[in-house]
């Protein structure tokens, strides 16, 4: 917890390693009791996911890119004691903003489109957040029914859409018009579909891990988080306020999500447009201690797993909902290792 | 006080031998011994720490001793031995922290545990028959977050006595209760105690008053190990005192603190403090005034309704009330946490508060004590933290302020609760303020803490500053202050600094002598304007 001292780098590798490590120890565990060749299945989820430069930028990197962000989200909004399980629908709000913009004034906005429909998205799910963020200060609802309740609603609403105002000229598919070409993301490497999001991941990583460390404004919200009364009356500071805020820079974060991944992969707004990224994303933050830098760690990790998970469905025939059990067993296996290590801390 | 008339041949209520606990590589008992005779009060005596509550949880079947023997009423307890079989044995406890379900009534608290069908006419048939039978009359429909503290109480030894326990173990009874509840529980016991040969009751106590107020025998323990035991007769409180302290432990501050209640009782004029008490007071400047002061707390709720007060620099006022008095959010008021509804209050801008709850309102457990330095009016605080000055900062605070810690870097959920209230009290002084303001400064700390702590906000009132402290502990308000107000329901009133005239003012009884203002008091300062009389 002491930000003050320098990144301590071997623990983050270690922890990285021991991640990794459990991640195929379970799995080989789960596809031995299915009944499945561990050996195959393995060599096929490697390859997936790392077996070559495009598995590795176009399947792994590409599916971080999304983790990251909404990872970010949560891993923000837990550090300062607010449950927004809403990434999801932050996101696909996000993602609807951007569409919208992009169809509307796409055209007319020349250079400044592409700016202007992350700043939607930005704004977009900082505003879903804030419906949470709303009930919650003003009639006490708790953050963890009304986001995930957000997002259903989120859902619908983008079923909505795509059947409705922002349906593509045809009439025929569920989904809007396709984006062209001058308002993607540019990509970082041509022959792959990695795009300059994950610049977006890393530099916002890197900012907020600063700014809680550093400034005044950041300790406030892990004071905040910590321990709202004594933050109150010692610290003097507006809680509400810093919770407000903290859950609106939350939101923003996923909606910014979303638009990366409206136009940096899927070009087109549709229901199923993220596979469950904000709920992946809960996953990621808590894996990484709600460390910004963690949080990049554990989004390629759990990037590589789906990626390689889709791999392993297609060349062994195993199942992709066995890498969600797995996801599922690792969160398990770190909080009870965490909170052993806890207590052993204490009775030490 | 009847001399214990069981006869010898009845076996020990309570018997404890040998008994043996280890917590990792502390020894929290070493072969303890505790006889509790049939139709006796026996007081169980010591610091914090001195392993009081551990050898009576392992009484009742909350721990297993590592080693010795549990004895109940001649029958011996084989392991595994818990609070079930202690119960159905006729073994009882009250912890400190009652276990009641708030949202629950009375009959419901009491009904709860038991097997069989819930059937609410039965169970406050029971309540009220205990009601008759003992005096602990309670509305069976109450719901437990409406009760005062004392009535909470009272449910939680009829939930005992619904089970037909009879002998009851009572942990730090009077510590939450207001003096005249504190006599009357003490009544209670001793009646308890007296109306049947096969009762008895243990009280964990370190109020060395009520020990030997009710106790027929008393046993002292220190750092896990029993120093003294006997019939309450053999002991005074100096004797109590130097066992629970152990030889040549005591400090003059000890020493202090031990006598000064005793003065009091004799009611003969308490002795003038070293500070200067003769008239100085009313020529420095008040830092802090209060006129008609209203408070409503966070609920809209009127908590003060009338505080008019002031306390000057270089003085330590302390606040007298029994709780629910709106002591809490007066002091909050003051510090600047709560606003003023009506009435005029003049603080300055540097006002320090110290509140009562440190771990909940005072400190982030799980952060360095850096960071939590970095706590203080982190609300206005802009642009970067000087980590590194603020780390150096901790550092220099722990080495003045004789705070025990790993350093700046240590964990503040692992220092002792001692270290930790120095450490919040020197956090609170650190920028010189020019007032400070704590509620319950040595909550749970044990002797030696508490006489630290008391020296500290000496020091500051000798440093110039004004400090207002409020404690539920009677006796400390009066160890520590130099003028003492009472608040009863909401209405602030200057008494003099006597035992028996502030206690009756905390219940709402004042003479004639004791006066609303403050000012009056002092009545060389002018009063300011708007200042009703």
């Amino acid at each position: 917890m002491s930000v003050s001292s320098q990144a301590p780098w071997m623990g983050a590798v270690q922890r990285l390693a021991l991640l990794v490590g459990g991640t195929v120890l379970t799995l080989v565990v789960l596809l031995l009791l299915t009944g499945h060749d561990p050996a195959i299945a393995l060599r096929a989820l490697v390859r997936g996911a790392v077996g070559s430069w495009y598995a590795l930028t176009s399947a792994t990197l590409v599916r971080a890119i999304p983790l990251a962000l909404t990872g970010l989200c949560v891993a923000l909004a837990f550090r300062a004691g607010l449950l927004n399980i809403g990434a999801e629908g932050q996101l696909l709000m996000g993602a609807a903003a951007g569409t919208a913009v992009l169809t509307a004034l796409g055209a007319s906005l020349g250079a400044f489109a592409l700016p202007l429909a992350l700043l939607s998205g930005v704004i977009a799910g900082a505003a879903w957040a804030g419906v949470a963020a709303l009930l919650r200060q003003r009639f006490g609802v708790l953050e963890v029914i009304s986001t995930i309740m957000l997002n259903f609603v989120a859902l619908y609403t983008v079923g909505w859409l795509v059947r409705g105002p922002l349906q593509e000229p045809t009439g025929i598919y569920p989904q809007s018009a396709s984006l062209p070409k001058a308002v993607q993301l540019p990509l970082l490497w041509t022959g792959t579909r990695l795009h300059v999001g994950l610049v977006l991941a890393v530099l916002f990583a890197v900012g907020l891990w600063w700014w809680q460390g550093r400034t005044a404004s950041g300790f406030r919200l892990r004071a905040v988080g910590q321990n709202p009364h004594a933050a109150a009356t010692i610290g003097r500071i507006d809680v509400a306020r810093v919770s407000v805020l903290a859950f609106l820079a939350s939101g923003a974060l996923a909606g910014l999500a979303g638009t990366v991944e409206l136009t940096g992969v899927t070009f087109a707004l549709y229901e199923n447009l993220s596979p469950g990224y904000g709920y992946t994303a809960i996953a990621v933050a808590l894996l990484a201690r709600l460390h910004p830098l963690g949080v990049l760690g554990t989004a390629v990790l759990f990037g590589a797993l789906q990626a390689g998970g889709n791999a392993m469905q297609r060349d062994a025939a195993v199942p992709i909902a066995l890498v969600n059990v797995v996801e599922a067993l690792l969160i398990l296996l770190v909080i009870a290792g965490d909170r052993l290590g806890a207590a052993r801390r204490a009775t030490a | 006080m009847a001399a214990p008339t069981a006869p010898a041949e009845r076996p020990a209520a309570l018997a404890l031998r040998g008994v043996t606990k280890r917590f990792g590589d502390v020894v929290a008992l070493d072969t303890v011994a505790l006889e509790v005779r049939a139709g006796t009060v026996h007081a169980l005596l010591g610091e914090n720490g001195a392993g009081k509550s551990t050898l009576m949880r392992v009484a009742f079947g909350l721990l297993t001793p590592d080693a010795g023997s549990i004895t109940l009423a001649g029958v011996s307890c084989s392991p595994p031995f818990t609070p079930r079989d202690a119960m159905a044995r006729g073994l009882g406890m009250v912890h400190q922290h009652f276990s009641l379900v708030a949202a629950m009534t009375v009959a419901e608290n009491v009904a709860l545990g038991a097997t069989g069908r819930y059937e609410a006419t039965r169970v406050a048939d029971t309540v009220r028959a205990i009601g008759e039978r003992t005096g602990l009359v309670l509305d069976p429909a109450a719901r437990i977050a409406d009760l005062p503290v004392s009535a909470q109480q009272r449910c939680e030894i009829v939930k005992a006595l619904a089970r037909d326990v009879r002998v009851l173990i009572l942990d730090e009874p009077t510590a939450v209760l207001a003096p005249d509840e504190a006599q009357a529980l003490l009544r209670w016991v001793r009646t308890f105690a007296d109306a049947d040969p096969s009762h008895a009751v243990v009280i964990i106590t370190h109020k060395l008053r009520d020990a030997l107020a009710v106790a027929d025998d008393i046993t002292v323990l220190r750092r896990g190990v029993r120093v003294a035991t006997g019939p309450a007769a053999q002991f005074t409180e100096a004797s109590l005192a130097e066992a629970m302290l152990g030889p040549g432990e005591r400090s003059a501050q000890v020493d202090a603190e031990v006598r000064a209640p005793r003065d009091r009782m004799s009611a003969a004029p308490h002795a003038a403090t070293p500070h200067a008490r003769d008239g100085t007071d009313t020529t420095s400047a008040a830092v802090l005034s209060a006129h008609d002061v209203v408070v409503r707390d966070t609920d809209g709720i009127t908590r003060v309704r009338n505080a008019s007060f002031t306390v000057h620099a270089g003085e330590i006022v302390g606040l007298a009330a029994v709780e629910g008095s709106g002591q809490h959010a007066l002091l909050r008021a003051v510090a600047g946490l709560l606003p003023v509804t009506g009435g005029q209050l003049q603080t300055p801008a540097d006002v320090a508060f110290v509140p009562e709850d440190r771990h909940r309102d005072a400190l982030l457990l799980d952060a360095s004590l850096t960071e939590n330095l970095a706590l203080r009016d982190a609300g206005r605080r802009s642009g970067h933290l000087p980590w590194r000055a603020l780390a150096d900062r901790t550092t220099s605070l722990l080495t003045a302020r004789d705070v025990r810690a790993a350093g700046a870097t240590a964990i503040a959920r692992t220092l002792s609760g001692g270290n930790q209230q120095k450490f919040v009290l020197a956090r609170a002084l650190d920028e010189a303020p020019s007032a400070l303001i704590v509620e319950n400064p040595t909550r749970g700390l044990d002797f030696r803490a508490t006489a630290a702590v008391h020296d500290a906000l000496r020091a500051a009132r000798d440093a110039g500053l004004a400090v207002l402290v409020y404690s539920s502990d009677l006796d400390e308000v009066l160890v520590l202050a130099d003028r003492v107000l009472a608040l009863h329901d909401g209405v602030v009133h200057e008494v003099p600094r006597e035992r028996e005239a502030v206690g009756r003012a905390m219940l709402g009884v004042w003479s004639d002598a004791s006066m609303t203002h403050a000012d009056r008091a002092t009545p060389t300062h002018t009063p300011s304007p708007g200042a009703s009389t």
